[in-house]
């Protein structure tokens, strides 16, 4: 079978690649663009450690084929973090210790923006849903979540911040 | 963050504990929040290969029949690497520490020796090719009987080469504590007191899967990229096996995606930079997440049997335990965690006479090795069931049991190790205060410090 061409908006570049069938979204953000922030724990969609946005909705990346997604917008932590300093997401888990290996942590932030994206204000019990699918073996929840809701209020705080 | 507790032993100080109870940020923290954070999988180079395993889908068997000849049909796979090509096939990870014999292969010969166990090393161009190749693989096997519990293991037949189902310590069949007169003090004793205490195995499960990809240098020496735990450990083994000097090997490594001991064994780095040496190109290997599960060692599983000899005041003069760790098919860390178990015997507690066999024991399960506190994890759940039940037995505080048989400073540990530093019984008596748990005043003034006459005799 012949390989596909297939356009991305990835972190809000265009990108064009290259696939052969059967490549996944992981593969293509760590293989083809480099984008390695993405982390590959299961491959079977059981961990959550390959959650990106995907026009705006958090998926794990490797149960995607990309050719499936042509034309699509991805967001990665790459993309996040902005050119100065930390995005709030990522100040709340530094600040909050909600990180030990650190190879779960891109996936519980996308999932957090994901979240938050929908919902500003998520209560304790919409922070535990959103990273259901995300397994940390190291931290026991406590301090991600306690971080989920922390980033809620910065990001709220951030955008009256602009607003004002 | 709470201040710790710095109030007691504050003549055991020299200077203020400035650091513990205030909160430092891990250095590498800002890169795990940015997603920069370099594990051994953000690495790869061009021309790389992928190596994937062709495993037993036995308990225990001879292998009659081993044809990698389909394998090289498949488009894509560069070659086939068996124990023939492994130029010294046979080790054991702790070796550099005097542990043998080398009990191990790195490629199976002839026999596996549990489920999942490697057979040989597909190379190829993809992982989709090195899977199918994997898949066409023909093995043959000529099953035998597969042992699975320790107690039959001790006494069926052997079925490793070095001819025991057990670890010989010493010219031991396992780790042996003598301290006192046991069978004196059963039978001087009150009450007997016996249980058997038993776990499975555990994996770690960490959310990164064990890999490491091997990169041949131009200076001829091979750079390994991995997430071991154990850095020198794979350094050491990995010269031993491929037969080359330390210096012709650089490891890389530090960043591990969750260890907790499931990365300290030396598994994926020797094949692949064997892999690397034969066809000159990189070569990655990294377990899939079902390899993970299955064929990564677990915690071992372990049966532990508590005999106690008690009196009716909630003294403990005699302890006897027989601990079986189950270290599956082969020694790994295991001879090394059924040490540690025996030491930590009879617990934190000073007991006068003493009994303690240790078996560090082969069956044909998946080899258990080290995890968080191996060794003494499952051996204090033992003796910690058994110290309640010997309470319930008794009618007793299960605190005031544990204060009156706590070890304290300058008490002979049963290995023949003065205990120093104790704080058990600070630590019962705070953990007391803190759920509102009320100790009469001869324990709650209780001190490690404090030798009073008589403790710990019968």
């Amino acid at each position: 079978m012949k390989h596909a061409v297939v356009s991305l908006t990835v972190n809000g570049a265009e990108r064009q690649m290259l696939v052969a069938p059967g490549t996944t979204l992981l593969d293509a953000l760590r293989e083809n663009q480099g984008l390695t922030g993405t982390r590959r724990g299961c491959e079977q969609g059981a961990c959550g450690s390959c959650t990106v946005l995907l026009d705006g909705r958090t998926v794990m990346s490797c149960m995607v084929p990309v050719e499936t997604i042509d034309e699509a917008r991805v967001d990665t932590i790459e993309g996040l973090t902005p050119p100065q300093g930390l995005h709030p997401i990522q100040e709340a888990f530094l600040e909050g210790f909600a990180t030990q290996c650190g190879f779960c942590t891109s996936g519980m932030i996308m999932a957090t923006a994901g979240l938050l994206a929908k919902n500003p204000d998520p209560t304790r019990e919409d922070a535990v849903r959103a990273i259901s699918g995300n397994v940390c073996r190291c931290t026991g929840y406590e301090a991600i979540i306690d971080a989920v809701l922390d980033a809620a209020r910065r990001v709220s705080a951030a955008g009256s911040a602009r607003a004002a | 963050m709470e201040k710790i507790d710095a109030s007691f032993f504050p003549a055991e100080r020299e200077a203020e504990l400035d650091v513990v109870g205030t909160s430092v940020q891990r250095a590498d923290a800002r890169g795990h929040v940015t997603g920069r954070t370099q594990f051994y999988e953000d690495v790869s180079f061009p021309g790389m290969l992928h190596l994937k395993m062709v495993r037993s889908t036995r308990h225990h068997a001879l292998i009659s029949n081993l044809d990698v000849a389909p394998a090289m049909q498949v488009p894509g796979v560069v070659r086939v690497l068996t124990h023939k090509d492994v130029p010294n096939n046979w080790y054991t990870i702790l070796k550099l520490i005097g542990v043998e014999p080398d009990d191990e292969p790195v490629l199976p010969e002839d026999r596996v020796l549990f489920m999942g166990e490697q057979i040989c090393a597909v190379l190829a161009e993809t992982p989709q090719a090195a899977l199918e190749g994997a898949r066409r693989v023909v093995v043959d096997y000529e099953d035998l009987p597969a042992v699975f519990d320790v107690e039959e293991a001790m006494t069926s037949t052997p079925f490793k080469k070095q001819g025991t189902n057990y670890f010989v310590y010493e010219g031991h069949n396992c780790r042996r504590i003598r301290f006192g007169d046991v069978d004196k003090a059963f039978a001087e004793a009150d009450h007997i007191i016996e249980h058997r205490y038993e776990s499975s195995p555990i994996e770690h499960a960490p959310t990164e899967t064990s890999g490491c990809i091997a990169k041949p240098e131009g200076n001829g020496r091979v750079t390994v990229y991995s997430n071991t735990q154990a850095l020198y450990f794979t350094l050491d083994n990995m010269a031993l096996i491929l037969g080359v000097p330390f210096n012709k090997l650089r490891l890389v490594g530090g960043t591990v995606g969750g260890g907790f001991g499931g990365k300290v064994d030396v598994m994926v780095e020797p094949i692949a930079a064997l892999g690397a040496m034969l066809t000159n190109r990189p070569v990655k290997y990294a377990y899939s997440r079902a390899e993970e599960m299955q064929v990564s060692s677990p915690r071992a599983a372990e049966r532990i049997y508590i005999k106690d000899g008690v009196m009716k005041d909630g003294r403990i003069v005699a302890r006897k335990v027989t601990l079986y760790v189950d270290a599956g098919a082969y020694c790994r860390h295991s001879t090394y965690g059924t040490t540690k178990a025996a030491a930590h015997m009879p617990g934190p507690y000073t007991i006068p006479n003493v009994h303690v066999d240790a078996y560090c024991v082969y069956t044909n399960r998946t080899p258990s090795s080290a995890m968080r506190g191996f060794g003494v994890t499952i051996g204090d759940f033992a003796l910690e069931s058994q110290m309640d039940q010997v309470a319930r037995f008794l009618g007793m505080d299960p605190m005031q049991l544990r204060l009156i048989n706590a070890y304290r400073d300058g008490d002979m540990k049963a290995h023949r190790k003065k205990v120093e530093g104790a704080a058990l019984v600070e630590v019962i008596q705070a953990a007391a205060k803190q759920t509102g748990h009320s100790l009469p005043p001869q324990f709650a003034s209780m001190s490690s410090l404090k030798q009073e006459a008589g403790h710990g005799q019968a």
